[in-house]
């Protein structure tokens, strides 16, 4: 076999080249802004976005979409999305989308929230919303930390895990137990699909956006609330590389919070799980 | 002559809603305003106008519901009785954050804690003065009859929307739970999607077009220089509030040597207060803010020139009173301001405040001149 | 013309919904009203009482220490509410539970056995209804007709088909309320 090697300087693409549509092995979504991320390096949430972006463009619903963000480190996700946004209060984002979903019942309505918005401060806020069956999704990055705020306990936080709060690991005597509220919002007949997926690998990325997309395509179906939990890392806040955040969130995190479908069904169900 | 009926404030609060085209109405059951949400789940006005009710798990809840709702430039609102209002302060220090127009009705009771079910004024500062964190102002209108539980409605709204800012209808539980006759409003349909798009498209989250930027709706500015531009644009818009909104009524003031001042219930106690004064020979007029934020400071100051002095009767331990003094003392006048209140749901009669004014007023009464301090 | 009065009595009398067609009747003879209701858990088998006003003109405090009319239906109100009657004005009372008939001679008292006389018509729930007829033929201050436009208003129309029945004993009413001579 003769391989193609290129010698000659003059068959070297040059830049305009590279740039010419036929050349292209990958695309940036229209529908994610150019801003660049204040997420630090290795965070799950821009891998999210990116998934997030491209379904809003691929199902093409630019037009028809209010994202609700939270506050955590995604305050600023209405910066990333080319969509209308509307930023919530602490905890309050599935309120807020109530309020925006059931005057435009049309509109297709997500919350992004993490672990400390949707599981502590807006745990009441979250079961109501999937309780009434919301037509909403739900994004819930479980990290088990708060990023934003410098590394403090969150209510999925695990059993012995350092944080700036739990200076010598969680303990659940003082602290309680790491909370699946993921199982709980499966319990609730308002919910039709509940699933827990991660974006460590080329595969998890792969399968979370195929999760996502029938969790898009169920609110848009009005089938009631669709919950997709992304289990995340926060290398920053556990104090590790990217790397080795990876791998302790597969030996530790996924264990406790097993990745797949906890709910598959339609609103008015109970889950058996 | 639009159709006359006889209906409780609370109740009036919810057709009001429904005629004046209301698109969504969240709300947490709290005595004694119960009624207004009542009301409209009976009246079931999403199969006639297509308007939203929802009873939220929580008054945290259903401001932010408000907060969701208004920020895509329809017509919603809440109303709670005050320890729900305290809850919902945080959420409407957002909405006013982010210049979202809302209306929000306080049927008050009496506190502080949970205090009692019965009236009470006790919210004036909280609604007056900001009530949720930061420097924010709303309009606040404050009804003294089952009419303006009505008329307030559409008023609410519209000044909401004329200002992108929530308004705020200040009632207690005695406007709430009294019946009177009420002339209502023809029904008015709610705004079309075009309608919407047209009027607010430029902030409002109805969906981003290829023609215009994304909409981002946030009370949320990281770079301080901005944050501050962002408060002088809310300040500015304060002030033309207290420029071009002041309302109030003037019940025989004109020759008034005594000046009571009132809002809501106790401004109709104080009505009958002002016959029996006069009936006594007294000159006694009472001067009722309706907007109470903006206060009718000028009014006030006016007939500061003659008066010789101020009560400030109110269903509270004297909050009111604070922004007459400042009024009247802005002005150099030395009348004197006093306050007369009863709490703990207790509404004053007409006899005690005439027994007040001539107690409090009793050298002004003796002399018959201003008592300068 | 303006008409203060305080209806008071034990809850499930009928006093609130006295009040209110006494208030919608007024409305109907265009009049303004005010009905103002004590509220709260004492109304729950405990006393209820209702103020009502009716004017030619504007009104202004729902809040009274003085009425010009009481309509006084158990011990404890008369207890309360004797007192408060303006001199001159009028009290009407049911004797029935009145332990200690009322005393004062500088107003109009009458007396009307409507418990007895609802009992008498085969139906205890028109006693509201006799009270309000005898208050109608002492204080004369509205006419039958808006009365019976006064209960379609107020009543639901489910009920319409009790108005003959009510008006009846609003009829009974005029007739049996007497006089009471203290003098």
């Amino acid at each position: 076999m003769e391989l193609n090697v290129v010698t000659k300087p003059e068959e070297i693409m040059d830049i305009k080249e590279i740039i010419k549509p036929e050349n292209l092995v990958y695309q940036k979504s229209e529908v994610l802004n150019d801003d660049v991320m204040h997420y630090c390096p290795g965070c799950s949430h821009g891998v999210v976005h990116k998934i997030l972006a491209e379904l809003i463009e691929e199902m093409g619903l630019q037009e028809k979409t209010v994202g609700v963000a939270p506050v955590g480190c995604a305050v600023f996700a209405y910066n990333y999305i080319d969509i209308d946004w509307q930023e919530a209060a602490h905890g309050r984002a599935p309120a807020v989308a109530t309020g925006i979903v059931r005057v435009n019942p049309d509109n297709f309505v997500f919350t992004y929230q993490g672990d400390g918005d949707l599981a502590s401060i807006g745990a009441g806020e979250i079961m109501h919303a999937c309780n009434r069956g919301e037509n909403i999704l739900v994004i819930f990055i479980n990290n088990g930390i708060y990023g934003m705020t410098g590394g403090q306990m969150a209510p999925t936080t695990l059993e012995g895990m350092v944080t700036a709060t739990t200076p010598f690991g969680r303990n659940v005597d003082l602290n309680g137990y790491p909370m699946k509220i993921t199982n709980l919002i499966a319990q609730l007949p308002g919910t039709s699909y509940v699933t827990r997926q991660a974006v460590h690998t080329a595969a998890t990325v792969r399968k979370c956006k195929r999760s996502l997309k029938k969790a898009i395509q169920n609110v848009l179906d009005k089938k009631g609330t669709s919950f997709v939990e992304v289990v995340s890392t926060c290398n920053s806040g556990w104090k590790m590389s990217p790397v080795e955040a990876n791998n302790w969130m597969e030996e530790n995190m996924i264990p406790y919070y097993p990745l797949g479908d906890l709910k598959d069904s339609v609103k008015g169900e109970h889950s058996d799980n | 002559m639009g159709e006359l009926r006889l209906m409780k404030g609370n109740e009036v609060l919810a057709e009001a809603a429904i005629r004046c085209g209301c698109d969504g109405y969240f709300g947490y059951p709290i005595t004694p305003q119960s009624e207004v949400m009542e009301t409209l789940m009976a009246r079931q006005p999403w199969n006639e106008t297509g308007m939203t009710v929802l009873q939220a798990e929580s008054e945290v809840a259903s401001i932010n519901m408000v907060y969701g709702a208004a920020a895509t430039g329809k017509k919603v609102m809440t109303s709670s009785s005050s320890p729900g209002i305290s809850l919902m302060a945080e959420g409407i220090s957002y909405i006013a954050g982010a210049e979202l127009p809302c209306l929000i009705v306080n049927v008050q009771r009496g506190g502080p804690g949970l205090g009692t079910i019965q009236p009470s004024q006790a919210d004036y500062f909280q609604s007056v003065k900001g009530g949720g964190h930061g420097d924010y102002k709303m309009i606040v209108l404050a009804p003294a009859s089952v009419q303006e539980m009505n008329d307030f409605v559409d008023l609410g709204f519209e000044l909401a929307f004329k200002y992108r800012n929530p308004a705020m209808i200040l009632a207690d539980g005695a406007i709430g739970q009294m019946m009177e006759k009420v002339e209502l409003a023809d029904q008015k349909p709610r705004w079309t999607k075009e309608q919407i798009v047209e009027m607010s498209s430029d902030w409002a989250t109805t969906g981003k077009t290829a023609n215009r930027k994304k909409n981002i709706v946030t009370s949320l500015e990281m770079d301080s220089d901005k944050m501050e531009e962002n408060n002088l644009r809310f300040q500015k818009k304060y002030q033309k509030m207290e420029e071009e909104e002041v309302r109030y009524e003037a019940i025989q003031c004109d020759d008034a040597e005594f000046v009571i001042v009132a809002f809501g219930t106790s401004a109709r106690v104080c009505q009958k207060a002002v016959e029996i004064a006069r009936a006594k020979g007294l000159k006694v007029g009472l001067l009722r803010p309706i907007t109470l934020f903006p206060f009718p400071k000028k009014a006030i100051q006016e007939l500061a020139r003659k008066a010789k002095g101020f009560l400030s009767v109110e269903m509270s331990a004297g909050q009111m009173v604070e922004d007459i003094k400042l009024s009247v003392y802005e002005a150099g006048s030395n009348a004197r301001v006093n306050h007369f209140g009863r709490m703990g749901g207790i509404i004053p009669t007409p006899d005690e405040v005439v027994e007040a004014l001539e107690e409090k007023f009793s050298w002004e009464l003796s002399y018959g001149v201003k008592r300068s301090y | 013309m303006t008409e203060e009065m305080i209806i008071a009595g034990f809850g499930g009398q009928g006093v609130l919904s006295m009040g209110k067609i006494l208030a919608y009747s007024g409305i109907m003879e265009d009049k303004e009203v005010t009905w103002f209701p004590s509220y709260g858990p004492e109304m729950r088998g405990g006393t209820a009482n209702v103020t009502v006003i009716v004017s030619d003109t504007r009104i202004s405090s729902p809040i009274l220490q003085q009425f010009d009319t009481a309509i006084i239906l158990n011990q404890q109100s008369m207890d309360k509410f004797e007192k408060a009657v303006k001199p001159g004005g009028t009290l009407l009372y049911d004797p029935n539970g009145v332990i200690h008939p009322p005393t004062r001679t500088d107003i109009n008292i009458f007396k009307v056995e409507a418990t007895k006389t609802a009992v008498e018509m085969g139906n205890p729930k028109v006693f509201n209804m006799i009270v309000f007829g005898s208050y109608l033929k002492v204080r004369p201050i509205l006419s039958l007709d808006n009365v019976e436009k006064g209960l379609e208003k107020s009543l639901p129309e489910r009920y319409h088909k009790l108005i003959p029945l009510n008006l009846e004993a609003i009829k009974k009413g005029q007739e049996i309320v007497e006089d009471v001579q203290l003098v």
